[in-house]
């Protein structure tokens, strides 16, 4: 018992890496905060075009949506950082994080935004239209919020997602919270500052996560 | 144009729409005229629900012509025609209203962003509308909270805060209970008496027979009778009309 509370929940090591870790937390919050946004953004503009009428431009939106969500992100990220630089492109670690988290978060919302729009009833756009409403009116103000409430929960779970997701960002460098952790562990020669990391993710994520499955709760019963 | 020949407020010349290969309308000539109550009746699949979505492109016209006032609706430009639907209120079957939004900003949405009414003044209109379909107090009400009739009568008011040229109902209380279809009808009616253009595709013969000035037989695609309804319910002349009609009277018996 001793032995797994000393390699694992070592107070005294959390306390020495506790300085680096909340460095190292700061940044995975900075990230956090840029890829949702941009996620959110060019998935948004991705399911619109998804779900448009028109194949020639909706078929682009599909191959691209099925192609970037079928490709590990680890891979994506790898050759982002490490690949361009041989046809003379180099990103900064940050960059390649946020361009590898646009292309997969992008199709991963898009497809969300996708299933929302589709799930606000053909009427809705009618009686929009119908009241002289431009196409891009009834998007913003008519389809869209619908759409949005409809599958708030799984924007959410996206959102989670997300966050866990940020900690493939250290295989390129980048000091967020994973990689702060396990330089520690490498210093300390002990674990307990990635268990200490689990836990922050844990503190962070823990109502986010209740909030989701109350939020599906709520939809089943009122559905 | 002559004096004896005012301008139609709605008018549909030679009106054909095919859906692929079946042919939904074939020619349809209808002239209404300022504040008139025409009635459209027919059977399922007579194509009256399309003709009324030909009038403002909710659904697209094979060929022919839609002219409001004397304005085309169609082979106009986009922004045209999202201006000239202003003119047209529509008030459907399922009602429609918008989920998310209170019943006073179903109301003033459309004012607001298509015809870019200041904030107040929509809001003042949309409680004058609510006033008139008698529901104001429900004005903060969202459209859960409503009665079918309720909400078809805030649709009604939604179209009629855009201040239109002329009214299309599209089964308007078929998706009603019955004790709610009256209030609906009484709306309805409140709107002819204060002259209103409308166009009405409905079952309500009964309301047809009071309230309309000419009611139009469609069949199969066309035009078969049109009159008023004395004679339309009184004296048919086609088969298809009497044949319609007495399978009509015997499901309302």
């Amino acid at each position: 018992m001793d032995t797994i509370i000393n390699a694992f929940f070592n107070i005294d090591i959390m306390r020495q890496a506790a300085p680096l870790l909340l460095k190292g937390a700061w940044v995975t919050l900075q990230l956090c905060a840029v890829v949702i946004i941009l996620g959110i953004s060019g998935g948004l503009a991705l399911g619109l075009l998804a779900s448009s009428k028109n194949a020639a431009v909706r078929l682009p939106a599909f191959v691209f949506i099925d192609v970037f969500r079928a490709i590990p992100p680890l891979i994506l990220l790898i050759l982002i950082y490490a690949g361009l630089p041989f046809i003379g492109i180099r990103v900064p670690p940050f960059v390649a994080v946020c361009i590898a988290f646009l292309l997969n978060n992008s199709a991963y919302f898009a497809e969300i935004f996708r299933s929302g729009i589709k799930s606000v009833a053909r009427g809705q756009t009618e009686a929009a239209r119908a009241t002289g409403l431009s196409p891009a009116q009834t998007q913003a103000y008519v389809i869209l919020p619908q759409a949005v409430r409809n599958v708030l929960p799984d924007l959410l779970s996206n959102v989670v997602e997300i966050v866990k997701l940020t900690s493939i960002a250290s295989v390129v460098s980048l000091t967020e919270l994973l990689y702060s952790a396990n330089m520690a562990r490498a210093v300390t020669y002990n674990s307990s500052p990635l268990v200490m990391a689990a836990l922050m993710y844990l503190v962070v994520l823990w109502p986010l996560v209740r909030v989701i499955s109350r939020f599906q709760r709520g939809l089943s019963i009122s559905s | 144009m002559s004096a004896s020949q005012p301008l139609p407020t709605l008018e549909i010349t030679a009106l054909e729409k095919r859906f692929g290969e079946t042919q939904v309308l074939r020619s349809i000539d209808l002239k209404v005229a300022n504040g008139e109550l025409v009635f459209v009746i027919g059977p399922s699949g007579s194509g009256k629900s399309t003709m009324l979505r030909c009038c403002n492109r909710l659904e697209e016209p094979t060929s022919g012509a839609i002219h409001v006032n004397g304005k085309p609706m169609l082979g106009i430009t986009r922004r045209d025609l999202d201006r000239m639907r202003l003119q047209v209120g529509m008030v459907f079957q399922g009602f429609f209203l918008y989920p998310h939004l209170s019943v006073l900003k179903n109301v003033t949405l459309a004012q607001r962003k298509a015809l870019k009414r200041p904030a107040a003044e929509a809001d003042a209109r949309a409680l004058e509308m609510l006033d008139k379909v008698g529901l104001k107090h429900k004005a903060n009400a969202m459209p859960g909270e409503l009665s079918g009739g309720q909400q078809q009568r805030v649709a009604i008011a939604r179209a009629l805060a855009l201040d239109p040229k002329v009214m299309l109902f599209d089964e308007p209380t078929s998706a009603l209970d019955p004790e709610l279809v009256g209030s609906v009808l009484k709306v309805m009616r409140d709107l002819r008496e204060g002259g209103m253009t409308m166009i009405v595709v409905s079952h309500e013969m009964q309301f047809a027979r009071e309230a309309a000035d000419r009611v139009v037989f469609m069949d199969g695609g066309v035009i078969v009778e049109q009159g008023i309804p004395d004679e339309i319910f009184g004296n048919p002349k086609s088969e298809r009309l009497r044949a319609f009609l007495s399978r009509v009277s015997g499901e309302a018996a």
